[in-house]
This record gives C-alpha cells, structure tokens and sequence, in this order.
C-alpha cells in the first residue's frame, strides 16, 4: 500500500477550472504528496492526446493508481477509466477528483478555490492506495421479450423485436389489442381510416410465430433485474374457451343482456353481457362480463342462450383466472393513456349538459362502425347546425394539468374537418389559445381547414351554458368567451360542443410503475432516463417505454418510440450476457448475524435471506449500490465495493490534512 | 351537543340585512347553535376598503380576528359571504405571507392585541350543513315544505375564490340543506352568478342586467321563491325587482329571502320572529303553500 | 390616439407600478398570463369595459398605464372571483384589480364616468368614523354628492326599506375607536400605495 505509484492529472478545461484555480501552484503541491510518482497539467484530459498520458504513464512509468482532477464523474469517469483499462490497469484503481463542479464554478475567490482544489485532490491522493481491483460482474440474458401494453405503441415494439427473431410476450389488459387508435374515425393529416391502417397491424401480430399474445391479461408481480426479469401474468378469464371459440358472435346475438354501455363506444353504444369488443379485434374471441352476465352476477340466467348459440360449445361458466410465469430478458411498458375527466371541468357543463361531448365520444359518432353509424347527431337524433370545439379542456391549466397535451389541437382540426365532411352545412367554431401545429404536414393541415371555412376564434372558453338571453339563444348551448383578437365578448349559440380533453396518465400509472421498479414524473407520466437523449428508457436497466404513457404524443411518435424502445431492450436481449457495476454490496457471511434488516430495507430487492446459513446475500445483478443496508446494518456487516470504509475515511482525512 | 361559534353579524345586519341577522339567531336556536356576538366587532372592510388602502383593509379585518382569538376555543361564523370571505381571505394572507403578518401585527399590538392566525372563519350555510348536518335539521323540521320551488342562489363569495366547504362553481350543500327540509330545489345554473354588488349604486344598468339574468333563470324554472346566503345578493335581487321590470319589460314579483328564513319556518318558527314582514316582496303566497 | 409609453416619466412609473402589483401575495403570476381570455369570458362585466381584464393585464405588461387608469375596467370588477378561480395559470386576477384601483386613486387617475372611486371613499369614511359602515349614511352622502338623480330614482324603495327596518337612520358605534384608529394610522404610514 505504500507502495503505490499515483499519477496526478489536473485539467485546465479551458478556462473553466484555470480561469479561478492557480493550476501550477496546485500541480507542484501535488507533486510533493505521499505516493505521488507524476503529476501532469493538461488543457483538456478528456481529448485523446490528454487520455493518452495516461496510458502512457501506466506503461512506462509503471503508475499503479491515477487521479484525473477535472469536472464531475458522471460526465467522464467512464472515459478515463476506459482510458486506464486501455493502458492496462484496473479502472477501479482510477478516481476523479471534481474540481469544477465543485470547486472553480461554485467558489467566486480564486484563492478559496486553489485551496478547495488541493484539498479536493488530497481527499482522493489519500484515498486511492484503498481501492480495490475490481471485476465486472456477468450475468447471462434471457432472450425473450415482454411488451406490456397492446395499443399501436406496444404493437409496433412487438412486431420490431418479433420480426428481429425475438419471442416476445405480449400482455394487454383488455379483451383485444389495438388500444385507443383502434376507437379512432381518421387520424391527422393524412385522413388515413385509423381502422384501416391499424387493423394489418394488430393481424400480423395475431399471427406472429415469435409473438405469444396475451390479452385480457394483468401483470401481477415483476422481480428480478435486467436479463432476468421474472413476471407473473393473471390471464383473466373470459368464461369462453378460446381454443373452441371461432368468434362468429352468434353469442353475443342470442344473449339475453343487450344493453350493457360499450366501454368502446365511450359508454355512447351497448354491446351485450357477453361481447366481442369490435369486429376486427385481435384476438377474435368473445368475453363475459361478470359484473353483467346474469349467470355470473346473480346465479341465475334461466335462458343461458349463449349456451345453446355457440357451435362450438366454448361457454364455460366453470373457468378460472390462469396465473403464469415468465422470464424474459427485457420489458417495454406500452401502457397508454387515459381521457382528461370532463366531469371535472363543471363550467363546460360536461354530464349535466345534453350535447356536451368529449373528444373521444365524437371519434365514435364519427366512425362509420360506431353506434351512430358514423352519423354526427345530437341527443335527439338531429343533426347539429353549429359545434363548437373547446382547446385545452384540463390542459396547461394550474387547476388541472399544467402540460400541453400535444395532440388536442391536430384532432380539434380534424374535427373539423370531418364535421364539415359529413355535414358542410355546419357552421363551425374552434375555440383556442394557441394553435400548435409543430409536426410534418400539420400547418399545411391547418391551413387547409382554414381554407374550409372553418371559424377560428382566439380565446378559451369560459363557460358553455344553458341559460339564454336572447332569442336564438333559446334552447342552445351557449359559449361565452372573449374574442382576444377582436378585443370582444362573444355568447356563440350552438347545438353541439366538443371538448377537446387532454391526454391523462393513467389512473393507476404510479402502482403500475413500482410494480415494475421505476417512477413516474411530476405530471404522473412514467419517467424517461434522460427526458432528451434517453426519452425511451427508464432509470431502471431492462425496462423500456414506448407511446403515451411517457408523455402525450401522435402515432407518429409513438411509433418512433417504440421502435427506440425495441432497439434498446435489442441492446440487451441480443448479447448473450449483460455486465453489471461491481461497486455493491457484500455481505461476509461470517460476521452477518441475519437479523434481517438489511432485507426489508433494500429498495431494489436485491437482498435475500438465506435460510439454510442463516445469512442474508446480496442478489449481485440487482444491486445498485446505493449504500441502504451499509448505513442501516448495526454490526456494519454490508461493504461497499468501491467505497469501503476506510477509502471514506481516508478521504475525508486526506480533505481535512492541509 | 351543542356546537358553539363566535358571530360575526356584518355591519348590514344593522341595517338592510337585518332579517338575516335575526332569523339566523332564532334558526340557531332552533337547532342548539350557540352564536356569541363578537364583542365590539368592527367592519370588516368589505370590497370597498381593500379598493382603496391594502394594508389597512387587512388590519380592520384582523381585529376582529384578533377579538376572536381572544375570547377563543371557537370558531367564527359569519352570515354574510363577503364578510365571510374577507376575514378568510385576511387568514388565508397571513398564513402565506409572514411579511404580512408580522406588519399587521405589529399595528394590533399598537392597539393591544394580537393575532396568531389560529381563528378559522366559516359562512353560516357551511356550519348548518357540514357541522351539524342535514339529517339533523331535517329531524327538526316541523312543517314540510313539499309543494315548495326553491331556487338556491349562492351568489359569488360563499364559495370562490377558494371553495372551502364547496364547489366553487357549482355547490350543492343549500341545495341539499332545502331538500332537507322538504323543498325542491330547482335547476338553477346560474346559482353562483354576480348579483352586480355595489355596482347597483353606482352602474346600476349592469347590476340590473345581471339581477335580470337571475330573476330569469328563476322564473324560467318554475321558482316559488329564491332564497340567498348574502345580504346584498338579497338586496339587489329582492329590492330592485321593479327597476328591473322597468328596464326590460318584465313583470318579476317573485319572494326572496335569506335561506335563514325559510330554514327558520321549516323549524316551526312563526314569521314575526323571522323578519318575514321586512321583505319587500310579499312573501304571503310562499308561506301559503306550505302546511301550517 | 398616442400612447406616452416611451416617455421616460411613464417608464419609471411603469416600474413602480410592477413592483407593487410583484408585492401582493401571488402577484408576480401576472407575468405568467397566456392572453387566454378566460378571465374576460367569465367576467359578468367585461361586455361594458373599455378593455377587458386580460387587456388591461396586457396594457399593464406594456407600461400602457393610460389604458390601465383611465379605463372603467377596474371600476367595474364587482369581485365575483370567476376569474380567479377558472385562470389557467393561478393569477389572482381580483386582487390585482384591486392594487390598480389602490394605485388609480393614489394617482387620482380614473375616468369620470365612472362613481365606484368615490363610493369607496365614502364607505372607508364612515367606518373610519363609526367602526361600522353606516348604511344610510353611505349611500345618503353618494346619492347627494354623485348621483343626486338616484334620490328620486329610489324614494320608493328608500322608504319601503326605512318603513321595514331596515335602514335605521342613526350610526352605531364600535366602543374600540380609539385603538381602531391606532391601528389604521400605524398601517396608514406603511402602505406602499400611499
């Protein structure tokens, strides 16, 4: 240990640390320390050239320990060490001191700063003959995948990793795939049939032979790490064997509950107690509904005419709910959305007002297949001779959602513009603040409704009311807003008001995220690594997000997302192994007492009680090193490697030795 | 049990507001509220002071914060929203301004008192139905008023800026407390809208068209009376009835009165002692429809 | 019409008036406003103003102080809250209302059509004098000195209410005046709208 030969490398960074600290005052202090063999000014360490004397030193000069005094180790431990590594020496046996971000951008008097530069630097010099070499560690990749979600997100994920030769393990929560695009008329700006451009889409993984679908399925219980993640599935069961079942809906036709509302149809429709969710679902199989089937709920359906419709014979009461388990290498979380609660929003009169509708509900009048037959009617029946559509219901509001939900304006426009396709005698009205229309073909989307005569009024509408004031007032809803181009209040009468409602997370978002082991962002969205370069990945290794439930977005960039998505877990399921940090826990066996503690403690799970030697262990790929149980345990059993406890010490003697 | 409470009475229950005043004390009676007149309370600044002086206004208000604090153990009910509203609002300040507190402070010591933000302040309609609750008063109510249409109007200070014991927008705990004595509250979106205030005084043509809107709204639905939380929502929709006539060529007569009031009648208390004969629209036909 | 915004006068002025409405607890949301308009929709008034709420928040942005003092908008606002409350980004719009009548009439800026400034004055008079607003005091002195067309306007009603009780022509008193005033004249020598 006193043997070492340490190389001191400081870096000038340009005039971000020579600018306030005296760098030839510290270098030749340096030089002068105990186990100090070289210590080197440079302009910049991190270019090759300032890598290089590195590797160079531990060649020839035989340097045994190195310490880069630069800016902080999450911006270049990793390329000094690789650096290391290249000369040949263990990157464990290299450290960083920061003196940048600690040191000459926080102190204003220069003099303050040389001085907290050597001290910075002496911590680490004092330190280093304490590290240890040590390895990487190993860990072998379950090559399968699991994509958790089955909208076109989730979708798009599977059919990437499955047509990369990847199984994947598809989970999605309701009776079929195709999410909230499924429900869609037409999509912005193409006009492109949502149906017609998902339905391929939700076929081809119907039929994939890598792709194992399971839909009407929750995941229960995830444990486990990167490469070796295990996943309970509950798959729910639909009381029809769907092996027998050929979904030809005879059922749903002879059921005797006709009048269920069609979760599909936004509660607008009905659909009956046993039901296929639309016709092209993926897979077509029929569902009972055990809350509305009479047989289920109350013992008692004296037709049961389901029974005797299916020639198959594939109702079957008896099921039960099927618990499976998976191991899978990767998982992406392709959750999706829920609707802004209108409800909430008393002023728009949405549930007390006949007439007021969400965005989602107008997608399903409009659709040809919805329970309108594609007909945009009001509550009477008749056509609507005015609609108003309302931005930025329950976003970029401090009351409700502060963020901008992205798509609400391009499908208010397209609103528009299929009212005005079904019925271009409509008079209609867009009420907004700011009309965002950032993607490709979007202005010229814009544009094209303004050219369709279409009514933009700049202001956002302060209340839609029932009470009028003025004749043709009488019996319609009306608007008030200001006109803040025209510096005027306006009262719009109108027959029909369609709230474009923002984009929630989804209401059980933050269990559903710790069951997988990751968090959530302030507006409740799951939380990207790096909300710029890492937007489809998680804090946590091995976990993936692709679509909505990272954050509002257009199939456009859902799609991207999740084709990111099936490149990162790619990134791990294609290597037959995954390297994990050394710097964990370990627990000595013989002096743990196995009080259990540390067990309960852990925030990563990554500790198991061992029964058989009374002990507990540390699970090596799950560990994170984020120094829980060292802190917690009475007998100081735990160690971190890396940061043992007399490498703390000795740095904080060294910081204190001036 | 009896709930106890410090009463903030307003300065208009001296005056225009004196029916609420007095059928609140005997509707409290009825219902084993206790109220203890605030000693020596002052103004509480209403709208107009904080028009014109802001730390001032905070410092009439707080005094009688202070006063309250002094008796203490007890909440401070107030009848009129705007009072209720302001001496919340002066709380409420206090709590998130500690510049604010330590100079208003300071002045209320120079007189000898002081504050330390403890007092919560409550409307009348939010003691009734949340402390005591409806199913109590409902057990109290002697004479049903089945056949009744109610319209609750709220007016704007009950219930915004904050929404403290209600929806800010849409609240329902009169409507609940009317059912409760047997009454149908009428549909009645406008319940929350701005009877116009002091603008009566002094822009009287948009107090008028909003009291127009009001009356309107009651009418349309079938009202037999509108009952109110607030003495100048009551002042302007009852007293200028005939202005509004004027100006738009209707023909309101309709009753209006404090929720206090009819509360009080439900409970078995005659009329006299509820001020009814101070009302400027005869409140005969009201009365009619309920059993005696 | 020629706005003074460049001169250096209004300049300076503009940036007091900022700091005062910044001083008001939240006031410094105001530079968070969207110009959504929700404000001015809400508004039971705005159909009379000169410029709507949200235009006098955009003239204040711009040091248009003309536009914010001799405009009826203030004046107007009967404190409704509808605008507080619906206000997407949390602006307490009432109370900033409030610091640009304090600053109007410290400026003795107000358009004269409107009588708002001088009921406020008289009220905070009478409860300067009694402790208590004194009802037909008030509006006694505002009809006989602003608005002398409304005693015969409201005779009817003036006697209807004086007949049923409800206006008592003499004031009552609160026993504190003295620390009363102590505490008026103490905040009187720190207010910032002085």
């Amino acid at each position: 240990m006193a043997d070492e030969k340490i190389a001191v490398y400081f870096c000038d960074c340009g005039t971000n640390i020579a600018g306030k600290v005296d760098v030839d005052e510290v270098v030749k202090w340096a030089a002068e320390q105990p186990n100090v063999t070289v210590a080197r000014e440079y302009k910049y360490m991190c270019s090759d050239p300032g890598q290089d004397l590195i590797k160079t030193d531990i060649k020839e000069l035989g340097v045994t320990r190195v310490v880069v005094a630069a800016c902080s180790p999450t911006m270049h431990e990793p390329t000094f060490r690789k650096a290391a590594a290249d000369g040949g020496l263990n990157p464990f046996l290299l450290q960083m001191a920061n003196v940048r971000e600690h040191c000459s951008w926080v102190t204003e008097d220069p003099v303050e700063a040389t001085e907290k530069a050597k001290r910075i630097l002496s911590a680490q010099i004092h330190r280093l003959p304490f590290n240890e070499a040590l390895q990487p560690i190993e860990v072998p990749v379950n090559p399968d995948v699991m994509v958790v979600g089955a909208g076109i997100a989730g979708i798009e994920a599977a059919l990437k990793l499955a047509d990369a030769g990847k199984k994947v393990f598809v989970v999605e929560r309701d009776p079929s795939i195709g999410g909230h695009m499924a429900m869609f008329d037409k999509t912005f700006p193409t006009l492109d049939c949502s149906a017609c451009i998902l339905t391929p889409k939700m076929s081809a993984l119907g039929k994939h032979p890598n792709i194992t679908l399971m839909a009407y399925s929750e995941v229960t219980e995830v444990s486990g790490y990167v490469g070796n993640f295990k996943v309970k599935v509950r798959k729910k069961a639909r009381y029809v064997d769907t092996d027998k079942c050929t979904g030809c809906a005879a059922c749903t036709e002879a059921c005797v509950v006709q009048k269920v509302r069609s979760e599909f149809d936004v509660g607008l429709g009905y659909r009956p107690a046993i039901y296929i969710p639309f016709p092209q679902a993926v897979p077509l199989k029929a569902t009972i509904d055990p809350a509305k089937c009479l047989t289920l709920s109350k013992g008692k359906c004296a037709k049961q005419s389901c029974v005797p419709a299916c020639g198959p014979g594939a109702i079957d009461f008896g099921q039960q709910d099927e618990q499976v388990e998976l191991d899978v290498g990767a998982i992406i979380m392709a959750t999706g959305f829920e609707l802004f609660d209108c409800k909430r929003e008393a002023r728009y009169g949405y549930g007390r007002l006949a007439n007021v509708i969400t965005s989602l509900e107008f997608e399903r009048l409009s659709n040809a297949s919805g329970p309108t037959g594609g007909h945009i009617v009001m509550k009477n029946g008749e056509a609507p001779k005015s609609v108003a559509i309302l931005h930025c219901v329950g976003s970029r509001d401090e009351n409700y959602q502060e963020f901008c939900s992205r798509v609400c304006c391009m499908y208010s426009l397209k609103f528009a513009h299929l009212i005005k396709e079904h019925l271009p005698e409509t008079e209609v009205y867009e009420l907004y603040i700011d009309m965002r229309a950032y993607g490709k073909g979007y202005e010229e989307f814009y544009k094209r409704l303004m050219d369709e005569g279409v009514h933009f009024i700049r202001g956002r509408a302060a209340e839609v009311s029932d009470v009028a004031i003025a004749p043709e007032e009488e019996g319609r809803l009306v608007v008030k807003a200001e006109d803040t181009l025209l510096g005027i209040m306006r009262r719009l009468p109108v027959d029909m008001v369609i709230l474009s409602a923002g984009l929630s997370p989804r209401r059980d978002a933050k269990e559903v995220a710790q069951t997988f082991g990751f968090g959530c962002s302030a507006n409740g969205f799951y939380l990207e690594r790096h909300p710029k370069l890492e937007p489809a990945s998680t804090m946590t290794d091995g976990v993936f997000l692709a679509g909505a439930c990272q954050y509002p977005k257009d199939i456009p960039d859902a799609v991207a997302q999740a084709g990111a998505a099936a490149a990162g877990a790619l990134t791990f399921v294609n290597n037959p192994t995954v390297k994990v940090e050394p710097t964990i826990s370990y627990i000595d066996p013989e002096k743990c007492s196995g009080c259990h503690i540390c067990v309960g403690l852990c925030p990563h799970a990554a500790i198991q009680f061992n029964a058989e030697k009374e002990v507990a262990e540390v699970i090596e790929a799950a560990c994170k090193g984020c120094g829980v149980c060292v802190a917690a345990c009475g007998s100081n059993v735990p160690q971190q490697r890396g940061y043992l406890d007399k490498q703390i010490f000795a740095e904080i003697e060294g910081a204190l030795a001036l | 049990m009896t709930l106890t409470y410090s009463y903030f009475p307003g300065c208009s229950s001296e005056a225009t507001g004196k029916a609420y005043d007095i059928s609140t004390r005997a509707v409290c009676d009825k219902l084993d509220i206790e109220l203890k007149e605030l000693p020596d309370w002052n103004c509480c600044g209403s709208t107009s002071y904080f028009s014109i002086r802001e730390l001032e206004s905070f410092g009439v208000s707080a005094r009688n914060l202070a006063i309250a604090q002094e008796v203490g153990g007890m909440d401070l009910v107030a009848t009129c929203s705007a009072c209720y509203t302001i001496l919340a609002k002066t709380n409420r300040y206090f709590a998130e301004d500690p510049v604010l507190h330590e100079t208003i402070n300071e002045a209320l010591e120079a007189a000898g008192r002081t504050y330390d933000g403890n007092v919560n302040v409550r409307h009348i309609l939010d003691v009734i139905v949340n402390d005591l609750g409806c199913e109590t008063v409902a057990e109290k109510v002697t004479r049903r008023m089945t056949k009744l249409r109610v319209a609750p109007y709220y007016g704007c200070q009950a219930t915004r800026p904050k929404g403290t014991f209600d929806d800010p927008e849409f609240p329902t705990s009169l409507d609940h407390l009317l059912e409760a004595v047997g009454a149908e509250p009428i549909y009645y979106p406008v319940k929350t809208k701005c009877c116009g205030g002091m603008l009566m005084m002094t822009q009287e043509d948009a107090a008028l068209r909003l009291c127009h809107e009001l009356l309107k709204c009651a009418q349309d639905n079938g009202a037999d009376v509108i009952v109110t939380t607030c003495p100048l929502c009551e002042m302007n929709v009852e007293a200028y009835q005939k202005m509004v006539n004027k100006a738009y060529g209707t023909s309101f007569n309709i009753p209006v009165m404090y929720f206090t009031q009819l509360l009080g009648y439900a409970l078995g208390v005659d009329s006299k002692a509820l001020a009814l004969q101070m009302q400027i629209v005869p409140v005969e036909n009201v009365l009619a429809k309920v059993p005696a | 019409m020629v706005e003074l915004e460049t001169t250096q006068g209004v300049k300076t002025l503009h940036k007091i008036f900022l700091e005062d409405v910044y001083s008001i607890p939240g006031g410094e949301k105001i530079r968070l406003c969207q110009q959504c308009g929700t404000c001015s929709g809400s508004c039971p008034t705005a159909y009379l103003m000169d410029y709507s709420p949200r235009e006098v928040i955009a003239a204040f942005r711009a040091g248009m102080l003309d536009r914010v003092l001799k405009s009826n908008t203030i004046w107007l606002c009967t404190s409704c809250y509808s605008c507080t409350v619906r206000c997407p980004a949390g602006i307490k719009v009432t109370d900033i209302m409030y610091e640009l009548k304090r600053l109007a009439i410290k400026y003795k800026s107000w358009p004269s059509s409107s009588k708002n400034p001088a009921m406020s004055k008289i009220f905070i008079d009478h409860v300067h004098r009694f402790g208590r607003s004194y009802e037909a005091g008030v509006i006694g002195q505002f009809v006989l000195t602003q608005k002398p067309s409304l005693a015969w306007k409201f005779k009817g009603l003036g006697t209807k209410l004086f007949l049923s009780g409800r206006m008592p022509l003499l004031p009552k008193s609160i026993k504190g005046k003295d620390e009363f005033h102590k505490i008026i004249d103490l905040l009187a020598t720190k207010e910032v709208s002085q």
